[in-house]
């Protein structure tokens, strides 16, 4: 059964990437704990709403931890505490307690710009894929598709990889800004499957070359990233792309 | 009223699509690229529209509401996509996929459309395979399926319970591969308000930037939408936040006509509703019923223990468990199409079985099957799914039975188009989840996504080429033209029409209260008493929405009340079309269940003689007159329509 309890969220409210910023706060009372914290900041706008004020402002979509678009730190942690490695719209408020003090923050990171209070701009992870996270295929000229035999656990890890749903919590908890745990997700996924392998060199090279280009920081393995990404992703993906990164470089 | 012409080639049904594509109209290389197509969402449909539009050669511009077009909520889609491969060796064909859609949608589909789906079908699976799409594997190497709701057969591929993901990832992957080549021009934060028509033709969409505010003008020789259903005219849906009707509704208001909008899926496996200040309900995938039985107590005393928190599922003895699929659907058991189990679910609920404190609940229970393969192979199985449902109800699957109950899923009605997914406009264009074509009544599982996949990259970049094959001298437009410059006026009045309201309540205190009236009076039991007094509410609700909204802020910089407000708008005409396309329908048919119309078993009761054809809806000029209905006869050639029988 739920109960109730009460708590004050402090909230970044930003307008726009030059704005300063600052924490405004209110205190929350009688929420059931089986309010999921996306549903409790609804009700938190909808009170500042009947209250005459402006929304807080923050991306969410389809809230059941796959579209990747909830963006929020929640008392110094990427998508804040859940139980099982998930996003912010699988935690429930019963992971809190009464008398809590909630801290709401954005990603902070030079690469993802604040757009308004929580929302960030993420389109430097859009870049990245766009120079070489794909297969380079025609539609419709792909033959028969079990005419690659792959094996279960080549596949298995490949769709490990390719869990990824591009949230930016990795970003956001390394302390260098560095997007290699995102980046090393989508080589790998190729690099573990022969239809990715023809333009595998080529891929390592770019995604890196772009993602240098874009601001992010460096990876010194502290291992913050693997730490708080909601779908498991492994630093072991890392080295993968370090390893296809130098192979390309050697055959240059 | 308007014309109403499906354009079904002539010829047997297994040849029309080869027959087709044989003689239409080809636009060449040189042309191509003097050619602008502006394709609206990067769902499914939109991107691999987008992505496949941009490598034949044409300029694409491509707009999405969210962050990225990795977004779209196909993202969300968990068990998996279908396809006649018969890699199983169980006895699957192109016709037995054809036959199975057919009959799941209880015979309310366009026949040509289903068949050409089909045969496409085994080509989305290369597509796929070829763009590093990690589906499952047997250990020999070969690709894995399973079975979903309506088939004998196994023929759904699937990448653990995020099939959905996988594919709208491979179909994003290889739109920024065509973003890179410089032939895709990306929007994203983009929402399109208004489509604009010169002279008859679909030229060019108004959209407002989501981050700046301003309200844009973009021009192209054809528009395409792949903006998905409306599945959120109820507030609680399992589609996402920001799934709107909104295109779609734009494009009605300009003419295109709506059909079937009362055909709307309910889905039997979702978390139960717990509170008023739910957002969404989430969905538990289908897939689960493969191993997963479904039941409620024999004795109403266990259930009403059940629902007063004294008794647990676990602790009802296996004769006291009433497994209703199995008992009255022998030879489908618990996978029986999903209106057939949602109804199931709300018959035994109704008479009091239900078995949460609302009552409106039932039992997925998995203890057999830990059983049979071990709590091991369960978990690689739906290891995912479980946690998902443990988080938000902090229950254990593997230790109590799930507790699962319908809920708004998906929408078959939609924007009506031609065999060439034209939509009555010319130059227009529907895809995906948004139009009405494939799914007659009723979707079966795992065929949203090869509809959308199959629309974008084997289809629409046929059908539009003979449209465009036509409009290769027609020099690109300039959005100074009068047509642009009144649509977006009309788009900038109706913003300030909604600030000048400067009510007292949210949009979503309204868009709540909108949402209970459709689940009330247009949801899975419907009757004509019901649907007129929801259509009385409905008028209510406009009344209540243009005189107490409240959109704070202003027009400039990001505002979401008002992009709220906007698409509640829409939703409200969209619940009244739904609600007098399901008076209108005196029957009972796939996801259109009219309570007067039932079997003494309590299954639907279609009426062929009289509504055997699609119903098309026609905007009358202003949200406040009643819409006109028209007719597609639906003509089979092939299949001999009876009724739906998954009992034996």
């Amino acid at each position: 059964m739920a109960k109730n309890i009460s708590f004050t969220v402090k909230y970044w409210k930003q307008n726009g990437p030059k704005d300063a910023g600052h924490f405004e706060q209110r205190e929350m009372k009688n929420i059931p704990d089986d309010t999921s914290f996306l549903e409790m900041l609804d009700i938190l706008n909808e009170e500042l709403i009947n209250d005459g004020k402006e929304p807080f402002v923050f991306d969410h979509d389809c809230r059941e931890g796959i579209c990747g678009m909830c963006s929020l730190y929640i008392n110094g942690t990427p998508h804040g505490k859940t139980g099982t490695g998930a996003t912010t719209c699988q935690l429930y408020m019963r992971r809190f307690k009464d008398g809590d003090v909630i801290t709401v923050e954005p990603w902070r990171s030079a690469a993802f710009p604040v757009i308004k209070d929580c929302m960030v701009d993420r389109t430097a992870f859009d870049k990245i894929q766009a120079a070489g996270g794909y297969t380079t295929i025609r539609t419709g000229q792909a033959q028969d598709a079990n005419a690659i035999l792959i094996g279960k656990a080549e596949a298995d890890e490949a769709m490990d990889c390719a869990t990824c749903i591009g949230c930016g919590a990795c970003v956001a908890a390394c302390k260098n800004g560095s997007a290699m745990l995102f980046v090393s997700s989508k080589v790998s996924q190729f690099a573990l499957l022969p239809q990715g392998r023809v333009e595998g060199a080529k891929r390592a090279k770019a995604m890196v070359a772009k993602m240098d280009e874009l601001g992010f920081g460096n990876c010194t393995n502290t291992r913050a990233c693997e730490a708080v990404c909601p779908k498991n992703e492994s630093i072991a993906n890392i080295a993968r792309l370090n390893r296809e990164f130098i192979k390309a470089k050697l055959a240059d | 009223m308007a014309t109403i012409n499906s354009r079904i080639p002539e010829g047997p049904i297994a040849e029309k699509w080869t027959n087709y594509k044989a003689h239409q109209k080809l636009v060449n290389p040189k042309n191509k690229r003097k050619l602008d197509v502006i394709v609206v969402g990067t769902g499914l449909a939109g991107a691999s529209a987008a992505a496949s539009l941009g490598e034949m050669g044409f300029k694409v511009k491509n707009f999405c509401i969210q962050d990225s077009p990795r977004r779209a909520h196909s993202i969300a889609a968990q068990g998996g996509i279908n396809a006649a491969k018969n890699y199983q060796n169980d006895g699957d064909s192109v016709y037995r996929l054809f036959y199975d859609t057919v009959k799941g949608g209880d015979y309310r589909a366009r026949e040509a459309n289903v068949y050409r789906l089909a045969e496409v079908s085994n080509a989305i699976i290369d597509q796929c395979v070829a763009q590093g799409v990690p589906f499952a594997r047997e250990y020999g190497g070969m690709l894995a399926n399973r079975s979903f709701g309506g088939a004998q057969v196994s023929r759904t591929f699937y990448a653990k319970g995020q099939t959905g993901q996988q594919l709208l990832l491979g179909a994003y992957s290889s739109l920024m591969c065509q973003v890179n080549a410089g032939t895709v021009e990306l929007y994203t934060r983009y929402e399109m308000l208004d489509v604009v028509i010169i002279d008859g033709r679909a030229r060019g969409i108004i959209a407002r930037n989501l981050v700046t505010g301003a309200v844009e003008r973009f021009s192209a020789h054809a528009v395409v939408i792949g903006t998905g259903g409306y599945g959120n005219t109820y507030f609680l849906s399992t589609n996402a936040m920001g799934c709107n009707a909104s295109a779609a509704i734009a494009c009605y208001r300009k003419g295109a006509l709506f059909a079937n909008p009362s055909y709307v899926q309910i889905h039997p496996t979702c978390i139960p509703v717990h509170g008023d200040k739910q957002s969404k309900l989430t969905l538990m995938s289908e897939s689960l019923r493969n191993d997963g039985r479904i039941w409620v107590p024999k004795k109403l005393e266990d259930a009403k223990a059940c629902q007063e928190g004294r008794l647990q599922g676990k602790d009802i003895p296996e004769e006291d468990r009433d497994y209703y699929l199995e008992r009255r659907y022998p030879a489908f058991g618990n996978l029986v199409p999903r209106d057939v189990a949602s109804r199931a679910a709300k018959e035994r609920c109704d008479k009091g079985y239900g078995v949460n404190n609302t009552g409106l609940a039932v039992f997925l229970d998995f203890s057999q099957a830990i059983k049979d393969f071990g709590r091991k192979e369960i978990e690689a199985r739906y290891g995912n799914l479980f946690d998902m449902y443990e988080e938000i109800t902090d229950e254990s699957p593997y230790e109590t039975p799930m507790q699962i109950f319908p809920a708004i899923h998906y929408t078959m009605g939609g924007i009506w188009v031609d065999y060439e997914l034209m939509t009555t406009i010319n130059g227009l264009f529907a895809i995906g989840e948004c139009n009405f074509s494939d799914h007659g009544a009723n979707r079966l599982g795992a065929s949203a996504l090869m509809q959308g996949l199959a629309d974008g990259y084997f289809v629409l970049p046929y059908t539009i080429q003979n449209y465009l094959a036509d409009q290769i001298t027609v020099p690109r437009f300039s959005t100074d033209l009068p047509e642009f410059e009144a649509a977006e006026k009309a788009v900038k009045d109706r913003i300030k029409r909604l600030f000048d309201i400067g009510g007292t309540r949210s949009v979503d205190s309204i868009h709540k209260e909108l949402g209970h009236i459709m689940w009330e009076y247009v949801g899975m039991g419907r009757t004509k008493e019901g649907l007129e007094k929801g259509l009385q509410l409905l008028k209510e609700i406009r009344k209540t929405f243009y005189k107490d909204l409240r959109i704070p802020g202003t027009q400039d910089g990001v505002n979401v009340e008002l992009e709220k407000a906007l698409r509640l708008e829409d939703f409200i005409l969209m619940g009244e079309l739904m609600a007098n396309d399901a008076l209108h329908r005196e029957e009972s048919c796939g996801g259109h269940f009219r309570e007067e119309h039932q079997t003494e078993e309590g299954e639907a009761k279609r009426d062929d003689a009289n509504f055997f054809y699609v119903g098309c809806w026609e905007y009358q000029g202003s949200d406040e007159v009643a819409p006109v209905l028209s007719k597609e006869p639906l003509n089979y050639e092939t299949i001999k329509v009876q009724t739906r029988n998954y009992k034996s």
